[in-house]
């Protein structure tokens, strides 16, 4: 009787707590990092910008920092002309953005590729030394050198990840990936 | 003890002067005389007690590859191919393993002690492993190759070094990454994760959640003993048969996110076509004959082993055929050892030059069933004209015919 009672309580309590079990920890091996660890070492920014930093820039400003920083040393004094990368593109009338050259602030599918790019990777020797209030003034002046702001438009923390990219999403998706699969199915023949 | 270790000493020197004067009066030995020996290396030569050299007769080296000098004028090191040529048996050695950084980069000189990956993002739990916390977990040691996405045969590779070269197959030890993300938790929410490295640019690719479940791991080995600095020391991902780039090296950040994060490697990675973005990600089956190859030269006719690699991303190469006149008849060759899943393996072939003008060339197949393609056949599925301006799409996994002149003079097939 006691049993009969007991059964319909802790039917559903067990069926609760497997998931739970299934997804502790097994070895109890490794540090829990603190929040401020995990936010300090966090730099990958992506499409929905949610790990920027505060901060803010325009094209004007980032302007002054691409000659100050050494940005034209390596990237020419407009972006081109330069032994790095162009950052302009020498065709801006085209319409297809593939046919104007690999050329960042043009080609990322998404702004936060920009800003994600430039804060990790510049400049040269010295990545990692830039402010956000710089990386969102470079990012906005090259953006606004391949017309796709205004170069009064301010960019930050809230607006950067809604800028339309002019690649659009004109770009491939990679296909799901499932072991054991081959890689494109119906090739070569 | 001290003793009898003296005495032995004492034997010991005796020996060697005993046999020094061998030596001297065996130059010209008689009749039932020991044959004349080679110079001996006596003593220790530039610490090689502690830590083994090849010998000085043995000259081998990696060269950079394509047109960028490494190291370049700043003191960045790019890419440089290993002396496939060369290799002897299926193990790439670790000094002559394939090195390439994301855009040219100094080689990050991490005390791993300070050293820690940390792995947060779509978990329960965020964590970080120091090399130590790696050790005492679970282990994995496997056979694997890796890839650079640049490694494509031109027109003017002479060797198969310049063809072939950024490739190379290691036994790598470590802690399957589904291991740690069960330790930390993972949330179905988490469908792809970002992996970063220590090095000045902190390159990070977005991979599939898929794969670091299925085969994924954190090698802190390679080649029986800890992974040097220019193949990712402390740690590296492994991500076996994903092209080259993806091997994360110096991994210092793993992190579960729900979209592809189009990050520093991720842009580079954009493809316009759906296809190609699919054959640039997942290698495909791949082989070359490594001897005899290009710029080598056989001495005249007769016996020949041919010998070659084989590797593929989709898993063990089942089958490798090798055709010594020009692709019209192809012969079964045979493995040394069995195919292990995206690892090089080693196949023999036994030839009898009759001396005359020829093309060898060797295919395989994977155990998917995915076969290894000439040009012409992937121009065909491209609907071009296949001619000398062609260029394969996609990761070039395409079949390397070399050229056999009557004077035993090898040239690689593409010129």
């Amino acid at each position: 009787m006691a049993l009969r009672k007991v059964l319909p309580i802790a039917f559903p309590l067990l069926l609760m707590s497997v998931p739970v079990l299934a997804q502790g920890p097994t070895y109890g091996i490794g540090r829990t990092p603190t929040a401020e660890e995990i936010r300090a070492r966090d730099i990958s920014i992506g499409p929905t910008g949610e790990e920027l930093p505060p901060g803010k820039g325009s094209a004007k400003e980032g302007a002054l920092v691409y000659r100050s920083k050494g940005c034209a040393g390596c990237h020419g004094v407009n972006g081109t002309g330069g032994a790095a990368p162009i950052l302009k593109s020498m065709d801006p009338t085209n319409p297809d953005v593939w046919a104007r050259g690999r050329i960042l602030p043009l080609r990322a599918p998404f702004a936060t590729t920009v800003w994600d790019y430039i804060n990790r990777g510049m400049p040269l020797n010295r990545e990692g030394t830039l402010t956000p209030d710089e990386v969102y003034g470079l990012t906005a002046y090259l953006l606004f050198i391949n017309g796709v702001i205004p170069e009064d438009q301010v960019l930050d923390q809230k607006n950067l990840a809604a800028v339309k990219m002019p690649l659009g999403d004109k770009y491939a998706a990679l296909p799901e990936w499932k072991p054991r699969t081959p890689r494109l199915k119906g090739y070569p023949y | 003890m001290r003793e009898k270790r003296s005495a032995r000493r004492e034997f010991l020197r005796n020996s060697a002067a005993l046999a020094g004067g061998v030596t001297l009066s065996a130059a010209a030995p008689a009749f039932g005389q020991a044959p004349n020996q080679s110079p001996m290396i006596k003593g220790e030569r530039e610490g090689e007690i502690g830590y083994g050299a090849r010998s000085k007769y043995i000259t081998s080296a990696r060269i950079p590859h394509g047109s960028r000098h490494t190291p370049d004028n700043f003191g960045l090191t790019f890419h440089v191919a290993t002396p496939l040529q060369d290799q002897v048996g299926v193990v790439t050695p670790t000094s002559l393993h394939y090195y390439a950084t994301t855009r040219g980069s100094y080689l990050p000189d991490i005390d791993p002690a300070k050293h820690t990956l940390m792995i947060h993002g779509l978990v329960d739990r965020p964590l970080t492993f120091n090399v130590d916390d790696l050790k005492r977990l679970p282990s994995v040691t496997r056979l694997h190759f890796i890839e650079c996405a640049g490694n494509r045969a031109s027109r003017s590779a002479k060797t198969v070094q310049e063809t072939h070269g950024m490739t190379s197959n290691a036994e790598w030890t470590g802690v399957l990454l589904s291991t740690l993300l069960k330790e930390c938790g993972l949330k179905g929410s988490a469908k792809w994760f970002v992996a970063e490295g220590s090095e000045e640019v902190k390159g990070a690719s977005s991979m599939p959640v898929a794969k670091a479940m299925d085969d994924c791991f954190v090698a802190y080995g390679m080649n029986g003993e800890a992974v040097r600095p220019q193949n990712g020391f402390p740690m590296r991902l492994m991500v076996p048969g994903f092209e080259g780039i993806l091997h994360t090296k110096w991994v210092q950040r793993i992190k579960l996110v729900d979209r592809y994060y189009m990050n520093y490697n991720d842009f580079g990675h954009l493809d316009q076509e759906q296809k190609v973005a699919a054959l640039d990600y997942q290698i495909g089956p791949k082989s070359v004959i490594t001897y005899p190859s290009g710029a080598q030269r056989l001495p005249g006719k007769g016996f020949y082993e041919i010998r070659g690699l084989a590797w593929s991303g989709g898993g063990a190469i089942k089958q490798v055929e090798v055709s010594t006149d020009g692709g019209k008849k192809w012969n079964k060759a045979q493995f040394q050892g069995t195919p292990q899943r995206m690892a090089h393996c080693l196949f023999t072939y036994g030839w009898q030059w009759d001396g005359n003008e020829t093309e060898i060339l060797s295919r395989c197949v994977d155990e998917i069933g995915q076969a290894q393609p000439t040009r012409e056949q992937i121009a065909k599925y491209w609907n071009k004209t296949f001619d000398q301006t062609f260029s394969v799409p996609g990761l070039d996994n395409s079949v390397q015919p070399w050229k056999i002149a009557k004077d035993g003079s090898v040239t690689n097939g593409f010129a």
